[in-house]
Order: structure tokens, then sequence, then C-alpha cells
């Protein structure tokens, strides 16, 4: 038995197919019905997650840090059921993008910065977050995390896509993800990771807990 | 600090300014800020805060990212991407035309230069007219690629004065546009530099597949493509390194310094005048057909600790 989806996340069939969906306008074509769209897991490493049944153990209406937000995609349906949302993008152009679905919803707010230096936004993300979202193909991914555990509640999660051949190319992916969670077991308690095959190659889903 | 809030000293209402401290504002530690702004007076409640917080993110995200995609590298980036653009698809056109036209002159000719003859001649027909037309299109995209190349060739030494005069215009705006731009090739190691555009080459070598590429887009340039073989891979070494300085002073400081040219210069005698010691005095004027990816048995460039492989980002395409 799959662990719940969370408030404002709901298996609807489309097209003869049950997929995942939240509520909200729609933000790159995809299908809609009755105001639910389709969150298509593979494009979104964290909808990814949650098809597989892993426990994000996000609730409706959580603040959240995302970090790696892209053109928004994965943050929009983020946004459809959390509550305040920081979306942290490095790279201009997808910002563009990011930026017009922001204007869509009331509680996304978009951040042209680098989430290796948390510093450049702590002025402006809140403390006491429910949850860290991150999908960041960068090398040194575990340390992108742990910097921004800073911004977590007690207790708080650390949903996290990894991405092994962002850390090196060559090596074999489980020996990554091992070193990954390594690091990560410093400022975090693992709670579970997936391979997230097949919708992404050589990704680790990872949920954590603060320490 | 409430003090390092973005919102502090920023008037309610004011958009401008607060989208201002969003950009330019830094903290060590986040803090309960939806509180801190009630308590302060910035808003009157949570909704209220949140507001203002997404009107100012909102602009300061699309004044920022519209800053950086305007920067001058970044227009130099597309730039060299649509002239090679224009390019190839001038040419795959061509190809079509002279296929098409060899069914009408048994005189029919290939390439560009023949687009322009047919573009010139008048139409007899329906089907002389779509053959026409069609030349004349590609004419337009060689004009286009033509015209691409002018503006580069005028605008890469106002952004990378250095990097232009040592690589030539075009080279240096494929560097950077491989890059991913001028900040990001000047962070590269010199050992990347050398590699750019032979990813396909470096990634079946970093896989055990192959021998290290020794010269990636470096390769159009004279000092490497005129360098016999043998010592391609120390030309290309040296080239990448005086490159990566280049691109460096350019992207911090951005006056023009002589002496790094001058540097260059001797180094690639002493390069070439191996080949004058070994009597060998073959004609190395023209590459030999390697591409960007030399095989050869020579200075491979490898144990010299100059080739970060790591850094060379196979996500470079994909973020962007």
């Amino acid at each position: 038995m799959s662990p719940a989806l969370p408030e404002g996340v709901e298996r609807r069939e489309f097209d003869g197919r049950e997929r995942l969906a939240t509520r909200g306008p729609p933000v790159y074509g995809e299908p809609t019905e009755g105001g639910w769209r389709v969150w298509d897991a593979g494009r979104s490493k964290l909808g990814a997650m949650l098809e597989l049944g892993m426990d994000a153990d996000l609730s409706g209406g959580d603040a959240v840090l995302y970090l790696g937000a892209a053109s928004g995609t994965t943050v929009s349906h983020v946004a459809d059921f959390c509550g305040p949302t920081y979306a942290v993008e490095f790279a201009p152009r997808p910002v563009r993008d990011l930026v017009g679905v922001a204007e869509d919803r009331g509680n996304l707010f978009p951040l042209l910065k680098d989430a290796r230096r948390p510093e450049t936004y702590a002025h402006v993300v809140e403390s006491g977050l429910d949850a860290v979202v991150q999908d960041v193909a960068t090398r040194g991914q575990a340390r992108v995390a742990t910097r921004n555990a800073r911004f977590l509640r007690e207790g708080g999660r650390l949903l996290a896509a990894i991405k092994a051949r962002s850390e090196d190319v060559t090596a074999d992916p489980e020996d990554v993800f091992d070193a990954v969670t390594a690091e990560l077991s410093e400022a975090y308690e693992i709670l579970e990771t997936e391979r997230l095959e097949p919708f992404h190659d050589d990704h680790l889903g990872v949920v954590a807990r603060v320490r | 600090m409430t003090t390092d809030a973005w919102f502090a000293g920023v008037a309610p209402g004011d958009v401008d300014a607060a989208a201002e401290r969003i950009r330019e504002g830094a903290a060590d530690a986040p803090d309960d800020w939806p509180a801190r702004a009630v308590e302060a007076g910035f808003a009157a409640d949570e909704e209220e805060y949140y507001a203002a917080l997404r009107e100012a993110t909102v602009e300061a995200a699309r004044t920022a990212a519209a800053e950086r995609e305007r920067a001058d590298d970044r227009q130099l980036v597309h730039a060299v991407r649509a002239m090679d653009d224009a390019e190839r698809t001038a040419n795959e056109l061509a190809e079509r035309l002279s296929e098409w036209a060899g069914t009408l002159y048994p005189d029919a000719g290939a390439g560009v230069p023949y687009a322009r003859d047919l573009a010139e001649g008048e139409p007899d027909g329906p089907v002389e007219e779509r053959v026409v037309s069609l030349a004349r299109r590609v004419a337009d995209l060689a004009d286009e690629r033509d015209d691409l190349r002018a503006f580069i060739e005028r605008r890469a030494p106002e952004v990378a004065p250095n990097l232009s005069e040592m690589a030539g215009p075009v080279l240096a705006a494929r560097l950077i546009s491989l890059a991913g731009g001028l900040d990001a090739l000047a962070k590269k190691p010199s050992g990347t530099v050398q590699v750019l555009g032979a990813e396909d080459a470096l990634f079946a070598h970093l896989a055990g597949r192959a021998p290290s590429p020794k010269h990636g887009v470096i390769f159009t340039h004279e000092y490497v493509r005129g360098t016999r073989p043998e010592d391609r891979g120390s030309a290309a070494r040296a080239f990448a390194g005086k490159l990566t300085i280049a691109a460096r002073v350019d992207r911090y400081g951005g006056e023009f310094r002589p002496e790094i040219h001058e540097e260059l210069r001797e180094r690639m005698e002493a390069i070439r005048a191996r080949a004058d010691a070994a009597g060998s005095d073959r004609d190395v004027s023209r590459g030999d057909g390697e591409g960007d990816n030399g095989r050869g048995n020579g200075d491979t460039g490898r144990g010299d600790g100059d080739a970060d492989h790591g850094e060379c980002d196979a996500d470079a395409g994909e973020r962007r």
C-alpha cells in the first residue's frame, strides 16, 4: 500500500489512464480536465517520486523552498497544493518562463539566485520551512542540500532528486549515490531512497529529515 | 536580524526599491520574515506580506533575467549559433536545389555559388518558378550568414578583446558559446577549454573507449591546425592555456594585454621549431582529416596535470 498522496494531489483519469494531477492554471500544454491538470512523472522528478510511491510527507499548505526550479514545470504543481513556495533558479533563460508561471500563482516567489549560495537569498526566504525540494544538475548536490538545511524547521523534509551524471559522468551511478547519501547523512537523516527509473535514468530520489 | 531583511528600509508599495533589495541583499541566516515584517509595520498581516513579496520577487526575477540575457556575451552566443544554423541550412537547401535543378538543366552545378547563379535567372513556367525561388532563399540565407559573421567580427573584440585577438573573433565567439558565456568560460580550467567542442570524443575517452582528444574547436585555428600532427597536442595545450588567461583578463579586467599575445607567439615558435630540429620538413599547413577528434599517437596532453576532465560540464546544454 503506497502512502497517501499530499492533499491537493490526486490520481485522476485522463484518456483512460490514471495519472497524478493538481488543480491550477495550465503551464506547459499539459492535459487538463475540470480544473485538474496532469502532473507528468516523465517530466518531473518530484512527480516521479510520488508516482513511485515514495512518502514525500507533504501536506497541503506547506511552506516550500524549491531549488533548481528551471522553467517552473514541477514548481507550478508544488505551488498548486502547497503554501508559500520559493523557487530558486540560476539560469536567466528559464527564469523568463518561471516568471510567467509565477504571474498566475499568488504563492510562488521566483528568485534568480545560485542555490549553492543560500546567503544571497536568506534575506528573502523565510525560516522554518516544511520542505526543501531539490533538483539541481550541478556537481556537489549533497553540499547544496546541506547548505540549504538552514531554512528548514525542526523535522523539516528534504525531497531531492540526485543526478548521478552531474557528479561524475563515468562513475557507476550506484557509487555516486552512495557517496552523495553519505555526505547528506551529516545534515539529514535519510528516510527513503529509490531509483527514479523508468521515468528518469540515473537519478536517485531521496527523502530525508533534517537533523 | 531584521536589518538584513529584503523589506528593511523599503517603503510599503515601492516595488522597484524592494526588487533592488531582493537582487542585491544578503543575510547569513533566514528569519521568520513574515512575522518580522508585520512587527516592523511593513505589512498589516501575512497575506499582505506575501502579496508584496510576490510582486517584488516577480519584478526582481524579471529584470535580473532580462539584464543577464541582454548582456553582450549572450548576444554573441546567439549570433554565432544563428550563423552556424544559417550556414548549415543554406548548404542543405543548396543540395536539394542542385538535385532538382539537375533534372531541368544538363549543366546544373552544386552548392551555394550555383544557387546564387540560379537566383539571378528569369524563370520560365511554374516548375522553374519554384526552383528559382528556392535558389533565392538559399542566396538570402547565405547573405544572412555573411552578415552575422560581420556582426560577430565587429562585436567580439568589444566583448572580449584579448580572446578575440588571440583566437580570432569567430573562434572567440564559438568558445564563449560552447562554455555558455564569457563568465563560464573564464571559470573553466584550460584542459577543458582545450577540448571544448570535442565532447563526444572526450566522453568516449572517459568511458575508456578512446584516447584522449587533443583539441576541440580550437583545431580550427592556425596555431593548432598548422602545426605538424606530432606537435599538435603541445600546440593545443599551450594555445588553450593562453586562451584561458585571455578569457579571464576579458572577464575580470577588460583591458588589452599585449604581453600575453607575445608570450603565446614565442611559445608557438618554440613548438614549431621542433619540426625544424627534427629535420622533418613536410607540409604541415593542412589538417590531416582528424577533425575535432585527434587520434594521433603524438602528445595527447596526458599526465601534465592540466586536464581537469571532470569540469567539462555534461549538462551545459541541458541547463539552458
